[in-house]
């Protein structure tokens, strides 16, 4: 649906060819050539350091890299620390393991980049976090500390600090694999309010449920290489490289 | 759970499921491990290894503090105008403290030299510092955003003006080597914890930085002034400075003194603050870097709050350190507390067998109350952050 809506307006929400990364001797990211179309959502899943998560890290520079070209938002990623900022300001970011502010208390930590780096007013930074915090359904902890709140409810505050900042582009490294079982399921229902409400997204997971549930396309990584791109029914129903059909066996019961 | 078999699961149930039905009954401890007779038992006599450190610390307190308490105390000296109340006689052979002495010189040991008509300027900055001092420390505080602009920024203009003078506000010059006592102490403590602060965090960062030339000018800084004692850096800025200064700005010794102290404490405090940086998880920045805050954002509103507060009983630690160092500036010959207590008791109007022991146990009592308040302070705050991120 909304897949060939935003392969039609003007430039691609993320751009990536030829992208090699390096961390020292080892070869980390190998040729990566991928496309996010606006309001595209897509999955990225493999083995455990496959590279997926240094992939996400390169898009926002957390990481930088050797040889190819990012460009997010019609804007190439350089090493000039303003365009950095500037495409940083464009990309909302999850983290696996929360990364609150716990000196600040949920409010806070929704209206400080608001505040700080869009110079928004305090009172009208307050009501749009309370706006997403009711999203993410969790207006009536606002006034509390990260440390108060259980490791789901800490990763929705996460999510909903990242949307004040108006990101075009959400990625996610791994949302759920620090939680407990049972706050996977209140994570998960954000993320596909989330992409109902036709957020671009660009999610690192192993829930294949949600892959199938929520993904325009599926991204299989392996030893730093893009193995497969599908979409989610052939993904699963007919996997085509070995390595895929593998993790897939594997994960999948 | 091999019993059951297929053919009769229902029959089987009721033997091996369980569901609680009515809460259980609490229950009071057992007497021997509650009350105050249990507590001596098990802290004081639980074996005999312990019961032989109780009995040893025992023996030691009532060989040491009676003693002590009878000279400080029951043979002290209270009341006296000079030497003759302090003297041992026939009906008084044993003599306590000279606490006269102290109550004489009292003025000296505070103010120094300090002129007596102009010594409401010192204790006017006694109060201000004390007022400052209370505004940071009480957690609580209404606005101590502001408290800290003026314990950083008014309090050290302010305290200038009062004790140096200040012409335009009719307030005449005090030539520094009038500068004495317990004043000497505080402004040589104060002047190293309010520029420790400071001056560290930028150390700090400085050693962190990604920039080579930056980091190794900080580590350099850092290492030398760790690796020489204060009196070695106080010695070189008292006779090093002038020589780097032109000859018409020739700083007077107290300021050299106050340089000399400010830059040791930095490079302590430097590797303190780098601890708690050191603390911060990696997250933490990249959290805030992906929201689109600048590394000076970053630094300001994330890693250092929390850096800083961590750090905090290490900090304490820091100044505890300093200030007993403070009595150091008297080898560049700078009058402090300790320096006014020696001077007084070499006073031959006061020559008795006991005024050194009263001063030196004077000023060790002074020092320890400063010290432990601060320890004190440090160990509540110790327990506050134990206590979780409630603040």
């Amino acid at each position: 649906m909304s897949m060939s809506a935003g392969a039609a307006t003007d430039t691609p929400a993320v751009g990536i060819t030829g992208l090699h990364k390096w961390f020292g001797e080892f070869h980390v990211l190998t040729d990566i050539n991928l496309t996010v179309g606006r309001s595209e959502r897509i999955v990225i899943c493999g083995p455990s350091g496959s590279g997926k998560s240094t992939l996400l890290r390169c898009i926002n520079r957390l990481e930088d890299f050797q040889r190819g070209e990012i460009v997010v938002d019609g804007m190439l990623l350089t090493q000039d620390v303003r365009r950095v900022d500037a495409i940083r300001r464009e990309i909302g970011m999850v983290f696996q393991q929360f990364n609150l502010f716990p000196h600040l208390t949920v409010l806070e930590n929704c209206t400080l980049a608001p505040i700080q780096v869009r110079g928004m007013p305090k009172r009208e930074a307050e009501q749009r976090a309370m706006h997403f915090l009711e999203r993410v359904k969790i207006p009536e902890q606002a006034g509390k500390y990260p440390n108060q709140l259980s490791g789901g409810q800490q990763q929705r505050v996460a999510i909903a600090r990242a949307l004040c900042m108006s990101p075009k582009l959400m990625m996610f490294d791994e949302p759920t694999s620090a939680l407990d079982p049972e706050m996977v399921k209140e994570v998960l229902d954000t993320m596909v309010a989330l992409a109902l409400d036709g957020m671009t997204m660009l999610v690192v997971t192993h829930e294949m449920t949600f892959a199938r549930q929520v993904a325009n396309r599926i991204v299989f990584m392996d030893a730093g290489q893009i193995i497969e791109i599908n979409t989610p029914a052939p993904f699963f129903a007919n996997p085509q490289h070995e390595r895929t059909k593998l993790f897939l066996s594997q994960i999948l019961h | 759970m091999d019993a059951p078999t297929a053919a009769a699961p229902t029959m089987n149930m009721a033997s091996f499921a369980y569901v609680r039905t009515a809460p259980p009954a609490a229950v009071s401890p057992p007497l021997a491990t509650a009350g105050v007779l249990a507590w001596f038992k098990d802290r004081l006599f639980s074996s005999a290894g312990s019961t032989s450190m109780t009995i040893l610390v025992a023996l030691l307190l009532m060989w040491s503090v009676p003693p002590l308490i009878d000279f400080l105390i029951v043979d002290a000296t209270w009341t006296g105008s000079d030497r003759e109340a302090c003297l041992p006689s026939p009906t008084r052979p044993e003599i306590g403290a000279c606490w006269p002495f102290i109550g004489d010189r009292l003025a000296y040991i505070t103010y120094g030299s300090y002129p007596i008509a102009l010594r409401w300027r010192v204790d006017a900055f006694f109060a201000m510092l004390t007022f400052g001092t209370a505004w940071l420390l009480w957690l609580e505080a209404p606005r101590r955003d502001i408290g800290a602009v003026y314990f950083f920024v008014v309090l050290p203009v302010a305290s200038f003006a009062l004790l140096h003078g200040f012409t335009p506000m009719g307030l005449v010059n005090v030539d520094t080597a009038l500068w004495g006592g317990m004043m000497v102490t505080i402004v040589v403590a104060a002047v190293g914890i309010v520029a420790s602060l400071p001056i560290g965090i930028v150390l700090a960062l400085g050693r962190r930085s990604k920039m080579p030339a930056v980091r190794l000018l900080c580590t350099l800084f850092i290492e030398i002034v760790r690796g020489v004692p204060l009196i070695t850096v106080l010695f070189m800025a008292s006779v090093m400075l002038p020589l780097f200064l032109p000859d018409t700005w020739s700083p007077d010794k107290l300021m050299r003194a106050l340089v000399g102290v400010a830059l040791f404490s930095s490079a302590y405090m430097a590797e303190v603050v780098r601890a708690g940086l050191q603390s911060i998880a990696k997250g933490q920045y990249e959290a805030a870097h992906v929201l689109g805050l600048s590394y000076w954002q970053a630094l300001r509103l994330i890693i250092l709050p929390q850096a800083l507060k961590v750090t905090i009983p290490n900090i304490v630690n820091s100044y505890i350190a300093l200030f007993k160092d403070t009595t150091l500036v008297f080898v560049v010959g700078i009058f402090d507390f300790l320096k006014t207590i020696e001077a007084a008791r070499a006073d031959p109007k006061w020559s008795t067998s006991v005024t050194s022991a009263t001063g030196y146990i004077f000023a060790a009592l002074v020092y320890f109350v400063f010290c432990y308040a601060m320890s004190r302070y440090a160990g509540r705050i110790e327990k506050r952050l134990a206590a979780g991120e409630k603040q």
